[in-house]
């Protein structure tokens, strides 16, 4: 299990949420990968689009303006 | 038991396409949606954007119509190769800078190479006979089926019956006895079905989802086009459409004037690229200029700024000005008045 980091800055959804499924894309079951977003809808569609490909969120962290989406990856078929 | 058939449903978030990927999982077939980001779509942007939307609740259709389903979603950057379909539609634009036949097209041709890089069996969409006046009428189906490669691949679930038996018909992949027959601009069958699904909150987006179908945007596009000489965009160019006030006082330059916080906020993130101006004196608009100014031109951009700033009836207004060289500079200057800006300055 390794640990990956995202910048997703300044990006309107639902590119922060593409950027994440072509970055979980090229990761391992297990893997985490912290998405740092501006985008206030990230915190709905990251969630969401986690949900739906089987992937699990475990933290959304607010830094100031910024947050920090913590996916784990799931299984990839 | 074999494998089950595989589609992939084109999922715009919309009821059409919710009920034609539902009516293939009734009929046991695996569905994936795939989604497609233009650029161009209303979904996210201005709701993430405007202060006033952020209190809505908030959700990316498409990512909710794959929950209500249970079906995985992958959404496409297409930004890039889009742009030859918006500048050079071959089939030409519908009521304002919509290619809505040629963008059907596009997005049914990229679903074939999707499931061919996939092993899917065939696509799905939820295209209705006469729904769409550019895109989805008797004539036009067929041109989508064929121009895109897809042809007998190609299955519209929800008017499959008015058309000729698809092959995943034929094969007996799907039993075209399920399927329907809808026809026309109504909504009511479409409604009908959802109530029977339990389907009872989903989008209903007026004119699509996409905000080439609105007049107003597709003005300043066109206006951008002009003002560069060429039909050309980039991503940041259509984003900024889609915010703030737009005015062009003169053919060389374009103001796009703030609302309210959330989008001087955004519009704070052009900084570095835009000259820009604010108020110093008084609370009011980030205003970014876009195009080549002379000082009179700021002379006149600050009046405006001035006019759309706390100060709008003070004497004076105190301008600040920054240029993309790093030079700054202060004006002192009397307000615009409401009257005296012409009409059609606005996009």
């Amino acid at each position: 299990m390794s640990r990956y980091q995202l910048d997703a800055r300044r990006l309107l959804c639902p590119l922060p949420v593409i950027r994440t499924q072509e970055r979980v894309e090229q990761l391992g079951e297990g893997d985490m990968l912290d998405v740092i977003c501006t985008d206030p809808g990230a915190r709905h569609d990251i969630p969401a689009w986690c949900r739906v490909n089987g992937h699990e969120v475990t933290g959304i962290e607010e830094r100031g303006d910024e947050l920090v989406i913590t996916v784990r990856v799931g299984a990839q078929t | 038991m074999p494998e089950p058939r595989k589609a992939v449903a084109l999922i715009s978030g919309g009821l059409d396409s919710l009920l034609a990927a539902k009516v293939m999982l009734e009929q046991g077939i695996h569905v994936e949606g795939i989604n497609f980001f233009t650029g161009f779509c209303v979904e996210g942007h201005t709701h993430a954007i405007r202060k006033k939307d952020r209190a809505r609740p908030k959700r990316n259709n498409a990512l909710w119509v794959a929950e209500q389903l249970g079906i995985k979603l992958h959404i496409v950057d297409v930004i890039e190769e889009y742009k030859d379909i918006v500048i050079n539609p071959r089939h030409g634009y519908g009521a304002n800078l919509n290619p809505c036949l040629d963008c059907k097209v596009f997005m049914v041709r990229k679903a074939r190479q999707w499931i061919e890089e996939h092993g899917f069996d065939f696509i799905v969409t939820g295209e209705v006979i006469g729904q769409r006046p550019k895109s989805q009428r008797a004539d036009t189906l067929p041109v989508v089926a064929h121009e895109s490669g897809a042809g007998d691949l190609l299955l519209r679930p929800l008017c499959a019956k008015n058309l000729p038996p698809s092959r995943p018909e034929r094969e007996g992949w799907v039993d075209r006895d399920r399927l329907f027959d809808f026809q026309g601009r109504t909504r009511k069958p479409q409604m009908a079905l959802a109530r029977k699904f339990g389907f009872t909150d989903y989008a209903q987006p007026a004119g699509g989802c996409c905000f080439l179908t609105d007049a107003q945007y597709s003005v300043k596009l066109a206006d951008l086009w002009k003002a560069r000489g060429e039909r050309r965009y980039e991503l940041d160019d259509i984003m900024l459409l889609k915010v703030g006030r737009h005015l062009r006082p003169r053919d060389n330059f374009k103001l796009i004037v703030g609302r309210e916080d959330g989008e001087n906020r955004f519009l704070h993130g052009y900084r570095k690229q835009f000259a820009h101006m604010f108020p110093v004196s008084h609370k009011g608009p980030l205003v970014l200029i876009d195009g080549k100014v002379s000082d009179d031109d700021l002379e006149l951009a600050a009046r405006l700024t001035a006019r759309f700033s706390q100060g709008r009836d003070a004497e004076r207004v105190d301008v600040e000005v920054r240029l993309p060289d790093g030079r700054n500079r202060v004006l002192h200057v009397q307000p615009m008045a409401g009257e005296d800006v012409p009409k059609d300055w606005y996009l």
